[in-house]
């Protein structure tokens, strides 16, 4: 349970604090869902090129409706915009950009992230109804990073943050950051390492939320 | 006068049942629709479909090959949100090899640029690495994935001409330039058909050499 008087950030919120950390001048893929929204709110200021891997590099915001253009959806297949500089490819090249490192951030969703960057985010079971991957295995491999943006724990209050991963594993030891409804956690050697967490909470209390040991970050 | 540029009809007739279908696109965009709905009416069957995804309305495309019963096996990376597939795989009745999507476009390119197989990291220490080779590189460990070749691509580019070089428009790039290189015959469905040099030299994404039929869309199928 999360303690009375804490306010776990919301969705936006938590995309906004993300966005937060993201330096000028990164190529940055986000994953289908929240992970799509911490585009909305990179600062005006800060030049930050988005790549989408169905083929674009510099997408921009989502059209008017009005202003659609049916020849371009990003990787949610939903409409979008470019920037100015943008640039189209085709998809080997644009996974060749993810596999071969040249993509500086990788934000994804996930099922369970284990105390060793283990990341599980692509299916809850061996025997899924309809099994499907996407790119999200080549992201989790090829990006310098991977960071995850999640709620802390499940619907029914279960952490998402584990010793082991229970579901099929997307990558083993490929997770360097977690931003959650409630903290900012980096995967270390020694496990995970709280760098922030939401006014009013403890580390015990977001210990009690966190299948696996907690520890707070030296700096 | 090299020329080819094809009726509907005579681009699908020579498909045979039995054959391995290459079909471009992601989401609704460079999928080509109207040539694979001329292939469910042109009646192939028994075929393995690789694409990307396993479609999504039933009425046209994919989808509607899946409900005629033609395919035997999809080999994709996302076959969610395709009701048609979901029907067919819930009671067995099709084959699913589940590849992730970039491994997928780099073994459609493998195949088209003649190379066998290549190593890669995606998939290491997981179920798609059960049954595979494995090779140590520099102390990583990688996988060895094949390269995947088909009888036919059908894909859709913006516009194309008579020696077969094709433009493609917005997001409708996707796997169709790598498709068009890995099938024994590639047929490129397009939004206009132009003169020789109409496409300049510098904005041809997928040489003539690639593709061997081009069908335009008539206004009347243009959505």
């Amino acid at each position: 349970m999360i303690p009375a008087g804490v306010t776990p950030l919301d969705r936006p919120q938590m995309a906004a604090r993300l966005a937060r950390d993201i330096p000028e001048g990164w190529f940055v893929n986000l994953g289908v869902g929240v992970p799509t929204q911490v585009a909305d709110h990179i600062p005006a200021d800060r030049e930050v090129i988005i790549h989408s891997e169905n083929g674009i590099l510099g997408m921009g915001p989502a059209p008017a409706p009005d202003a659609v253009d049916p020849w371009l959806v990003n990787a949610g297949k939903k409409a979008v915009t470019l920037l100015k500089g943008a640039a189209l490819f085709h998809h080997a090249d644009s996974f060749a950009m993810i596999r071969g490192g040249h993509i500086d951030l990788c934000v994804l969703g996930a099922f369970e992230v284990a105390a060793n960057g283990d990341l599980a985010n692509w299916t809850t079971s061996s025997n899924d109804k309809t099994p499907a991957v996407g790119g999200a295995m080549d992201l989790a491999v090829g990006a310098k990073r991977i960071w995850i943006l999640m709620e802390h724990v499940t619907r029914d209050g279960k952490p998402r943050l584990v010793e082991h991963c229970s579901y099929p594993l997307t990558a083993p030891g490929a997770v360097t950051r977690v931003y959650t409804n409630l903290a900012v956690l980096d995967v270390t050697p020694s496990g995970f390492a709280v760098v922030e967490m939401v006014p009013g909470l403890t580390l015990d209390a977001l210990q009690a939320l966190t299948a696996a040991p907690l520890v707070m970050a030296s700096s | 006068m090299i020329d080819k540029r094809f009726t509907l009809a005579e681009a699908l007739r020579d498909i045979a049942d039995g054959a391995t279908v290459m079909i471009g696109g992601f989401g609704a965009v460079g999928q080509p629709d109207f040539l694979v709905n001329a292939l469910a009416d042109q009646g192939a069957t028994d075929l393995t479909v690789i694409a990307n995804n396993a479609g999504w309305n039933r009425e046209t495309g994919i989808p509607k090959l899946l409900d005629l019963g033609r395919v035997r096996k999809i080999v994709c990376s996302f076959p969610k949100n395709s009701p048609a597939f979901d029907d067919l795989f819930r009671v067995g009745k099709i084959e699913l090899e589940i590849v992730p999507q970039g491994t997928l476009a780099e073994r459609i390119r493998a195949a088209g640029a003649g190379v066998p197989g290549f190593y890669t990291a995606t998939g290491v220490g997981t179920q798609m690495a059960e049954g595979k080779e494995t090779r140590m590189f520099g102390g990583k460990e990688y996988l060895l994935e094949e390269a995947l070749h088909a009888d036919v691509a059908l894909i859709e580019a913006w516009r194309g001409d008579r020696w077969g070089n094709l433009s493609y428009r917005g997001s409708g790039r996707n796997f169709n330039p790598v498709m068009a290189m890995a099938a024994t015959c590639t047929i490129a469905q397009v939004h206009e058909i132009v003169e020789l040099g109409e496409i300049a030299p510098d904005a041809v994404v997928t040489p003539g050499i690639f593709v061997n039929r081009i069908v335009a869309i008539p206004a009347e199928a243009k959505a």
